[in-house]
């Protein structure tokens, strides 16, 4: 099987910072890779890279054999590769079925000429696309804001799904959730992971990276400490290339 | 719960209803005849109405994008004076009709030009509009009254006059108020049907969804302050025409009423939310408070102290939403 994702010895520098240095990565469809860390370890910059927010000083980044280093972030989320930032980048004030399709709005005509946004579609779009996750949200027209962590951190997710992601990258998706929430999240990666989807997965959680990952990668201030399948490794030795010994 | 949502939602609408029947009453009362049904009155508010709308209808754009735009009382202004000197300078020249067109679009072409620097500078320099508008309210004050050599400019323009004054539809709707209403429903159906409007809602609710949906805030932002220049650039020519004569403090009276009319049509300051029919809504409250308290005598200071009143009711109904009801009403409408 080929890799989605193949990261091939990327290097970034913010000013006197080494943020990657050297880091190559294989990202296949239909498992989890967990990026872990230390805080400042270069975990954010290596996805960031990827996703299109920073370009990589040198090394290249390429897409199902394809070199997309360069592409800009809407380029690279046409490629079918959906980052989900901690943020969420949520529109709190408009609805579940808007926020799925912010961007991409479908559009009717009304009277036969006057084109309009075609909000039931994009309602009934989406309690299809919760529903395809097994996620219930009651009241579908209320502004997101008014929803749980969990199910917030849900839309996120069914927006990248219903787009057809291949790839999907979650930077810390649990770290602001309580127990229950965070427990969705996890079932939803598993879903994911069921059908095909490649999952990069930052968490400072080693319980949660060793509930849901297939293979480890620790780096540390911006070098590649190690690689790990989840079943060949424990904590102990997880914190110890952590603390780079 | 639903109950508790409708009626917050909707108490700028049974708030106009009220005050209406109030007038109506106290007329009866007093003076034995209708308030409302007399087409005199009621034209005379409409006009009020259409006054503060011009304004407000951009203003709404302006904060649902979580900005503010104070540069419009004198944008408004300086439309009026554009208009009136250019008007003045052809009259010898050109047909009335002629001038009077060349006028406006020079007025509506003069006035785009603060709301693209206004654009700009908030979205390009990321100067806070608060204070980039208030930079841009000095410098439009002063061209205006630059333009018009610090006078009132006054034009003897029979078209002019009847764009301000004249009558259409059975000779019972004043022409700024048809005009108001094609464009309220021009920016109504911008704001509530397209991807424009609904970018703009992004934008004001958490600006860094708009900007990952692929929306291209910087071009977002300048067209929105130049819809605020734009209509309150309307305001002006109605002025002009009304008056025959163009002030380069034509809009500065109306600028709070603006601003109150959006937040009393359900608009929060803190952006994401607001609707054209609110804002009309909240115009209407306005002109029907100041034409009414006029009518029953008393002095006219009184509606200043009313309009804040209603300001604050406004602000305290669009908290206790959130209270009572855990939701917050006039949402970006379905
Ligand atoms: N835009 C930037 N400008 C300057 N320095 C940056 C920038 N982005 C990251 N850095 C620096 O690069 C290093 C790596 O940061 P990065 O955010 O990738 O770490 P991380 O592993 O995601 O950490 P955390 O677990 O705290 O999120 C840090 O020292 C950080 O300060
Ligand atoms: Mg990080």
């Amino acid at each position: 099987m080929k890799p989605l994702i193949t990261v091939d010895n990327v290097h970034k520098h913010f000013g006197g910072t080494y943020a990657a240095r050297g880091v190559s990565l294989e990202l296949y469809g239909g498992e989890v890779l967990a990026l872990a860390g230390d805080n400042g370890a270069g975990k954010s910059t290596v996805i960031k890279m990827i996703s299109g927010v920073y370009q990589p000083d040198s090394g290249t980044i390429s897409y199902q054999g394809e070199n997309i280093t360069g592409k800009n972030p809407y380029e690279v989320r046409d490629l079918g590769i959906e980052t989900i930032y901690q943020d969420l980048a949520l529109a709190d004030n408009l609805d579940v079925g808007i926020n799925i399709f912010l961007g991409r709005e479908p559009m009717k005509r009304r009277l036969g000429f006057i084109p309009v946004l075609d909000r039931k579609t994009m309602r009934q779009e989406a309690i299809r696309a919760l529903k395809d996750l097994g996620i219930v949200v009651n009241d579908l027209s209320i502004p997101v804001r008014y929803l749980s962590g969990g199910q917030r951190q849900a839309i996120a997710i069914s927006r990248a799904v219903y787009w057809k992601a291949k790839v999907l990258i979650m930077d810390e998706p649990t770290a602001a959730l309580g127990v229950p929430e965070q427990r969705e999240v996890k079932e939803l990666i598993g879903r994911l992971k069921a059908q095909g989807v490649g999952i990069i997965f930052i968490s400072h959680n080693l319980n949660d990276i060793f509930e849901v990952s297939d293979r480890i990668l620790v780096l540390e201030r911006g070098r590649k400490a190690g690689e790990r399948l989840i079943s060949e490794t424990d904590e102990d030795e997880v914190v110890k290339l952590m603390m780079g010994r | 719960m639903r109950i508790l949502r409708l009626l917050t939602g909707a108490w700028s609408w049974l708030f106009l209803l009220f005050i209406l029947i109030f007038f109506e009453v106290w007329s009866h009362v007093t003076y034995g005849r209708t308030f409302f049904g007399n087409i005199f009155n009621a034209q005379s508010i409409l006009l009020a109405a259409t006054q503060i709308l011009m304004m407000a209808l951009g203003l709404t754009f302006i904060i649902i994008s979580a900005g503010i735009d104070l540069s419009i009382g004198f944008i408004a202004g300086l439309s009026a004076v554009t208009m009136a000197v250019v008007i003045r300078a052809l009259d010898p020249h050109l047909a009335p009709g002629w001038s009077f067109l060349a006028g406006i679009s020079a007025a509506v072409l003069i006035s785009l030009i603060p709301g693209f620097i206004n654009g700009w500078m908030i979205a390009k320099l990321k100067v806070p509009s608060f204070i980039g508008t208030l930079g841009m309210f000095g410098i439009a004050r002063g061209a205006a009254f630059l333009i018009a050599d610090g006078a009132t400019v006054s034009i003897r323009n029979p078209v002019a006059r009847e764009f301000g004054n004249g009558r259409v539809i059975f000779d019972l709707v004043p022409i700024p108020v048809l005009i108001a209403i094609i464009v309220t429903l021009t920016f109504h159906y911008l704001l509530s049907s397209t991807k424009f409007g609904l970018y703009v809602y992004a934008m004001g609710g958490n600006y860094a969804s708009a900007v990952r949906a692929g929306v291209n805030t910087t071009r977002l932002t300048i067209i929105i302050f130049m819809i605020s220049a734009f209509t309150a650039s309307l305001m002006g020519l109605f002025y002009t025409g009304r008056f025959s004569a163009g002030a380069g403090d034509a809009g500065e009276p109306i600028l709070l009423n603006a601003v109150a009319a959006v937040f009393i049509g359900g608009a929060s300051l803190t952006g994401g939310s607001g609707t054209i029919i609110g804002t009309v809504i909240g115009s209407l409250i306005i002109a029907v408070i100041q034409f009414g308290l006029v009518f029953i005598n008393v002095p006219p200071f009184w509606q200043f102290v009313a309009v804040g009143l209603v300001i604050i009711i406004a602000v305290l109904i669009d908290q206790s939403r959130d209270r009572l009801t855990g939701m917050s009403g006039q949402e970006e409408g379905a």
